[in-house]
């Protein structure tokens, strides 16, 4: 491996403002993680407006920064006031607050923070190693294996994304269908427009993106009665003990491996990572009996685990350009917005902007853990900041902000639309997650399905002859077609156990 | 993963077995323990129920919406899809082998007609859509100061509807005191004015 370029991606980060832009993106990721409401995705999508005056590097290190610091800072109210500011942090409410009623929230926050820091680490490593070897392997990947790569991906995001894979799906399609509007890339032709010029280009990402995540959560928060958040007055020692470090090092060793693993997956990311080590953890356990009551294992092998996969996710990204999750997908749309050539061709074509970005989280961790173990006492106090004050100035950055990208009102009335679609989505049980995906891939998508097809002369059945493809698309249908067969013979099992205690009785 | 709390509303567990609302649990609820120890739950499954369990304690969610809702919801994605189908086949259906304008959403409609179906089928087993209550006016009335916003800025620029969005935000919305909803919405205009137009220079359209 040619390490030269990876070198190079550090002389990228030490420029002042590639390293400036980082702990910006850092500590909004750190706020955004302690307030309990907006998540990185609404955070990223509300703050695109602002990357399209910047470098891709430098915009690409920011919005980064924001994701893994959404991790460090979701388990500060976790452990302190069991509020889970991030999805990933929920299952550290289990053993983080109960570590913090025996007063030892210093211990929980402090562990929580190096083994985040050490599974992030392992993880930029493992991406410095895996991501090229990756790229290279898809270099040769043609218009069949693109359309199978993009279904597969969408497929997965839909089926593990929160709530009904049923649902997920409709708002998956629902996003395909909403890439196709405008004119379409082979014949020129208008598409769904209704005869409106401001959609003869197609829809815009920046709004669909910003309305989606950015104004349909904050219209969702608006229905929650806030109980009144009492932030402790102080935190007492964040450094752990000997004890502690030792008793927890197997936990965030192993919660790194699996959360870098489970990231790499598309929809995989954060959230599953965090509950699957948590569980791991408790299974291999001889005292699982102390999980809940304030094992500090709990603490590190789900934190060590979101932050490894926070960072993994950057994997299929960066060298497939096919995003894990809702968060790549807006990520993805970023880096499209500045014309970076997403794809297996990005590590060799701009190796600036590959190893930059990833460099940069090494310092955006260590960053993160300055703010979280000495610092932790002015993130506690931002707990004070009431979320009805948020609110309206989010809104306005959000109506202003989208109207700066094109200087165009037609863009303030999307962002609206899709605000009250995304909330209605969210209210109905639907993630919004799967539809921005779908969107950001549609086209490519579309355009590597239409490929195909003139390629193969029509004839589907080549797409499973050729190897990669094919493998793809056999996953693609086992992942689709199995969980409801299994679901209906286990109804009918039911069904017919039901019939035959009635024939007893 | 997506949004902070994007499964905040879904106590079914994400997955294959409930997608078919085959086995509608009634116990979702009162299944763990409220007492002063946590729930310890021990397998994946287990654990996510005591995630949404937890993280709808925290937020106060409405309870789950009717039958009716739930049929309206996929009998909404039946019609999408439905008017999709249309409009794709009026596009031209095109053929495998020279696929037109109109194959890909034809593609796409037909499964979202599938999937509504689908939805219309499992209506019953459905618990992870929200009842409409009286909170939700509140998001009535916000949506109503952002509609206001874009109608007003192009005729008055933009600090007076900014302004009005603000305050009734923080005062009908967030419950702040007269007061403080004053000098904050006061604030935030000022404060906007001068990045957006004194400091960047973005062309939108203002008063002063």
């Amino acid at each position: 491996m040619d390490l030269a370029p990876v070198l190079d991606g550090f002389s990228v980060v030490l420029e002042p403002t590639n390293l400036l832009y980082c702990l910006i993106g850092v500590v909004v990721g750190m706020l955004v993680g302690v307030l309990p409401g907006l998540g990185p995705a609404a955070t990223i999508a509300i703050l695109l407006p602002i990357t399209l005056g910047l470098d891709a590097v430098t915009a690409v290190i920011m919005l980064a920064g924001i994701f893994y610091g959404a991790q460090y800072g979701g388990t500060i109210t976790s452990v302190l006031l069991r509020l889970p500011g991030e999805a990933s942090s929920v299952v550290t409410v289990f053993d983080g607050h109960a570590l913090a009623r025996q007063g030892k929230a210093g211990t929980a926050l402090g562990i929580a923070a190096i083994g985040s820091f050490i599974g992030g680490t392992i993880s930029i490593i493992a991406l410095t190693f895996l991501a090229p070897l990756v790229a290279s392997f898809a270099i040769d990947f043609g218009p069949p294996e693109y359309t199978a790569l993009a279904l597969v991906g969408i497929l997965l995001v839909s089926t593990v994304s929160s709530g009904s894979r049923l649902k997920a799906l409709v708002a998956a399609g629902v996003g395909l269908l909403l890439a196709t509007v405008g004119r379409d890339m082979f014949t020129g032709g208008e598409r769904f427009t209704f005869g409106n010029l401001n959609l003869a280009d197609g829809l815009d990402f920046v709004p669909i993106a910003m309305g989606l995540f950015g104004l349909g959560e904050i219209l969702y928060n608006l229905e929650e009665r806030h109980t009144r958040v009492h932030a402790p007055a102080k935190v007492g020692n964040v450094w752990p003990s000997r004890a502690d470090l030792k008793q927890s090092s197997g936990a965030i060793g192993r919660g790194s491996v699996l959360g870098f693993f489970l990231g790499i997956l598309p929809g995989g990311g954060a959230t599953l990572s965090s509950l699957a080590a948590y569980a791991f953890e408790k299974k291999r356990s001889k005292t699982p009996e102390r999980f809940g009551r304030g094992a500090v294992e709990g603490v590190a092998a789900p934190e060590s685990a979101n932050n490894a996969a926070a960072t993994s996710s950057f994997i299929p990204l960066l060298t497939l350009g096919i995003p894990a999750n809702g968060t790549m997908a807006v990520i993805l749309g970023a880096l499209l917005l500045q014309g970076v050539p997403v794809g297996p061709g990005l590590v060799n074509q701009e190796p600036e902007l590959f190893w930059g970005v990833v460099n940069s989280m090494y310092i955006g961790n260590i960053l993160l853990l300055i703010m979280s173990i000495p610092l932790v006492g002015l993130f506690v106090r931002i707990l004070r900041v009431r979320p009805a004050i948020l609110a309206p100035i989010t809104v306005l950055i959000t109506l202003i902000g989208v109207y700066t990208v094109n200087n165009s009102v037609f863009d303030i009335v999307l962002v609206i639309v899709f605000g009250v679609l995304g909330y209605l989505m969210k209210k109905l049980g639907f993630d919004p997650g799967p539809l921005v995906l779908a969107f950001v891939l549609g086209s490519l998508l579309e355009d590597s399905l239409r490929r195909s097809l003139i390629i193969f002369d029509g004839d589907a059945s080549q797409f499973f002859l050729r190897p990669i493809s094919g493998t793809l698309l056999v996953i693609f249908l086992l992942v689709a077609l199995v969980p409801p067969i299994r679901t209906a013979v286990t109804r009918r099992r039911t069904a017919s156990a039901d019939n035959r205690t009635k024939e007893l009785v | 993963m997506t949004s902070g709390h994007g499964g905040a509303n879904s106590p079914g567990s994400p997955g294959g077995s409930t997608a078919a609302g085959a086995t509608p649990r009634g116990d979702v609820g009162p299944a763990s323990p409220t007492g002063p120890v946590e729930p310890v739950p021990s397998s994946l499954h287990d654990l996510e129920e005591a995630v949404h369990q937890l993280e709808a304690e925290a937020e106060h969610r409405p309870p789950a919406a009717g039958r009716t809702t739930n049929l309206v919801v996929a009998l909404v994605v039946v019609a999408l899809g439905a008017a999709a189908l249309v409009g794709a086949m009026s596009l031209g259906a095109g053929s495998a082998s020279s696929p037109g304008s109109g194959t890909w959403p034809l593609l796409i409609s037909v499964v979202l007609v599938l999937l509504g179906l689908g939805l219309v089928a499992t209506v019953r087993g459905t618990v992870d859509a929200e009842r409409f209550t009286r909170p939700s006016l509140m998001v009535l009335v916000g949506i109503a100061t952002m509609i206001a916003f874009v109608a007003l800025i192009g005729v008055i620029g933009f600090e007076i509807p900014a302004a009005l969005l603000a305050f009734v935000w923080l005062r009908f919305l967030g419950q702040e005191s007269w007061r403080s909803s004053i000098i904050t919405s006061l604030a935030v205009v000022v404060a906007f004015y001068l990045v957006f137009v004194a400091a960047l220079a973005v062309p939108i359209p203002h008063l002063f």
